[in-house]
């Protein structure tokens, strides 16, 4: 038992397998598949809040436009399934039979040239990947060299989060407009309507969701990692050592993207349906708070972080329906005020330590001094720069006087 | 312009912020390995002669070269590449990084993204960065987060860091505010040992350390050089005692 306590507290694999447990083990054994549904859902939206944690935790970066990129690649796939439950014989009944319905009601008599290459998976699934990469590559790459950054970043990413889900809208005929694309049915013949497709795509999902992790924790390891919290912290110092600043925050902003896509098509294939109301700015600031919420230090806490706000958003819906805006709002705010580092932060702070007590004694307390990349809070910085202006800026002050007579 | 032999040569050099001329028509040469201290008054322009030479700021108009590459069209990370390294005025280093880290990341190399991606911290960067953290006397302290120094070995971080790239012209601004006298000892003997193989450009205002390290002094006034020599010259000038040194 000691044993156990002291790995849980030293490892840092110990999160990610204590994780895996409760994904693969303890939710599937635990509740019914209308419930497992919710909660793969709720997973599809924890590769933003992974994808979050390195370009907000760790670059500095916060985008409030990342249900843009989420959209993006949950649009790419849900065309494809779209069109493969659009055919000719399904279809019979509009006046033009094989195309999606919603084009059909908009007097559209011919399948737009820019649907016609997602017939096909590939393609499909290397868009739902390279397209939010590659907007997420524009837009990075004229805001970062041009050294926008902070809270001009975060209006930008906004501005493009209302600008897709208004051209969404707007272009009803070619996008379905407000319902979005809705009926989606089978998958190259496989229909992920049934319980059994459902339990796949929550493993497939799961497994890609740890995927994702997994590539994450191989970025903040190696130099890049490193080198994206120096720039957080000092930027001018790591453009000063031979670094060309941009390419790296360009960089963590299309990980993120391409995240995001990842997550947007695996909830189209679980839920059967993409719609604009997941591209808009409000969903995109939800999912900062998923982030805020689990710490946006950890990538396994990013993702407790959004099972808790999702698990809290149903339950409050479902007994106060007239307040559970409020309730979800408070918890937000106080989960911020009180925990700035979110869960992560607390088990950190409180339940590492406790792990690691009974061995305490023997051991010299080395492995709780340890500050591990994903352990460091965003507060100690802030604290132990304060004291180090007040020593350079106290002493350099006296500086003139100190000249004066060495001179004289 | 010509070339020469300098390291670096600064010709009619001017920036102005909204019509205040910050640095003007200034001109200054720099020799392979020497030390050169500038002093001067608050707001001479010393510290935006260090932004002019690393790229931080754009140059109105006039020259920098630097081994006779012009300076002034490129950006920051090509002129560090090139070989000029810049110390900031306050300790500025990774607080929340061990020491070890603080020189890897200075490393030059894996410089690309995916450079950085692919880096490994092979032999010979440890043994670079133990070469390095043994000459700025931080050897014992490699496993120290960064914002656990004292004020002093921060700045020595800092020099570390820069020297980790083997810079030919190194540039500090106050290497020793805020020191203890032991330290600015310490540091004077750092910065006689490092100035063997490069040339540096320091800026200073203790009096007594600048006369112990430096080979030549630039006083500079209201963006212009007011005089120019060896300390002992510059010292009984009688126009840098009205404008400095007197007051």
């Amino acid at each position: 038992m000691d044993k156990l306590k002291k790995w849980l507290g030293t490892s840092d694999m110990a999160g990610i397998v204590v994780l895996a447990l409760v994904v693969f083990v303890v939710l599937p054994g635990t509740v019914d598949i209308f419930r497992l549904n919710l909660v793969g859902k709720y997973l599809t939206y924890a590769f933003v809040a992974v994808g979050l944690v390195m370009l907000w935790g760790y670059g500095g970066i916060l985008s409030l436009g990342q249900g843009v990129f989420f959209g993006l690649g949950g649009y790419c796939m849900a065309m494809f399934l779209k069109l493969e439950a659009s055919d000719p014989i399904s279809t019979k009944i509009q006046s033009t039979p094989g195309i999606p319905d919603f084009m059909d009601w908009n007097q559209i008599t011919q399948l737009p040239i820019w649907w016609e290459p997602f017939r096909s998976l590939p393609f499909a699934i290397l868009a739902l990947l390279l397209v939010p990469t590659i907007l997420a590559f524009i837009v990075g790459f004229a805001m970062f060299k041009r050294r926008v950054g902070g809270v001009y970043f975060a209006i930008i990413t906004q501005a493009v989060a209302l600008v897709l889900s208004v051209l969404i809208i707007g272009q009803q005929g070619y996008t379905g407009g407000v319902n979005g694309i809705t009926d989606l049915k089978t998958m190259l013949g496989w229909d992920i309507r049934t319980d059994s497709a459902k339990y796949i795509l929550y493993f497939a999902n799961a497994v890609l969701l740890f995927g994702a992790i997994f590539a994450c924790r191989a970025v903040q390891r190696s130099k890049l990692g490193t080198l994206l919290l120096a720039m957080r912290d000092k930027e001018d110092r790591v453009r000063f050592s031979g670094y060309d600043v941009a390419n790296f925050k360009v960089f963590v902003f299309c990980l993120a993207a391409m995240l995001c896509g990842l997550g947007g098509a695996m909830f189209a294939l679980q839920v059967g349906f993409m719609s604009p109301s997941f591209v808009g700015i409000v969903p995109s600031i939800e999912m900062v708070i998923f982030a805020a919420v689990g710490g946006r230090m950890s990538l396994v806490g990013a993702v407790y972080g959004t099972l808790l706000v999702n698990f809290g958003k149903t339950y409050f819906s479902e007994t106060f329906p007239q307040l559970w805006l409020f309730l979800m709002a408070a918890l937000f705010i106080g989960v911020v005020l009180a925990f700035p580092n979110g869960i992560a932060g607390l088990y950190e702070s409180y339940v590492k330590p406790w792990l690691l007590k009974s061995k305490a004694p023997r051991d010299t307390g080395a492995p709780t001094a340890q500050v591990t990349p994903e352990a460091t809070p965003a507060t100690p910085p802030r604290t132990s720069a304060a004291p180090a202006r007040a020593l350079d800026s106290a002493p350099s002050g006296k500086q003139p006087d100190g000249v004066g007579p060495a001179v004289a | 312009m010509s070339n020469s032999d300098f390291v670096l040569a600064i010709e009619d050099l001017t920036v102005s912020f909204d019509g205040f001329k910050a640095i003007d028509a200034l001109t200054l040469y720099v020799d392979k390995g020497e030390l050169r201290v500038i002093i001067g008054p608050n707001g001479a322009g010393k510290t935006t002669l260090l932004d002019l030479i690393c790229g931080k700021t754009k140059a109105s108009g006039g020259s920098i070269k630097f081994k006779n590459n012009e300076m002034t069209k490129l950006a920051e990370h090509q002129i560090v590449r090139s070989g000029i390294g810049r110390k900031f005025q306050t300790p500025s280093i990774y607080e929340n990084l061990s020491v070890f880290k603080n020189l890897e990341v200075s490393f030059p190399r894996g410089r690309g993204v995916f450079g950085a991606l692919a880096f490994k911290c092979t032999d010979d960067v440890k043994a670079r960065i133990e070469e390095v953290a043994a000459e700025i006397g931080l050897a014992d302290q490699l496993n120290t987060e960064a914002g656990l120094l004292s004020h002093g070995q921060k700045q020595w971080l800092e020099i570390g860091m820069l020297l980790m790239q083997d810079p030919e012209l190194l540039m500090l601004d106050e290497p020793i505010a805020g020191m203890s006298v032991r330290e600015r000892e310490l540091t004077a003997e750092l910065l006689e040992r490092i100035c063997r193989n490069r040339s540096m450009i320091v800026i200073e205002h203790d009096m007594d350390f600048v006369k112990k390290i430096a080979h030549k002094v630039t006083v500079m006034h209201q963006g212009k050089i007011l005089a120019e020599g060896p300390m002992d010259k510059v010292q009984n000038d009688p126009k840098v005692i009205d404008v400095y040194l007197g007051h």
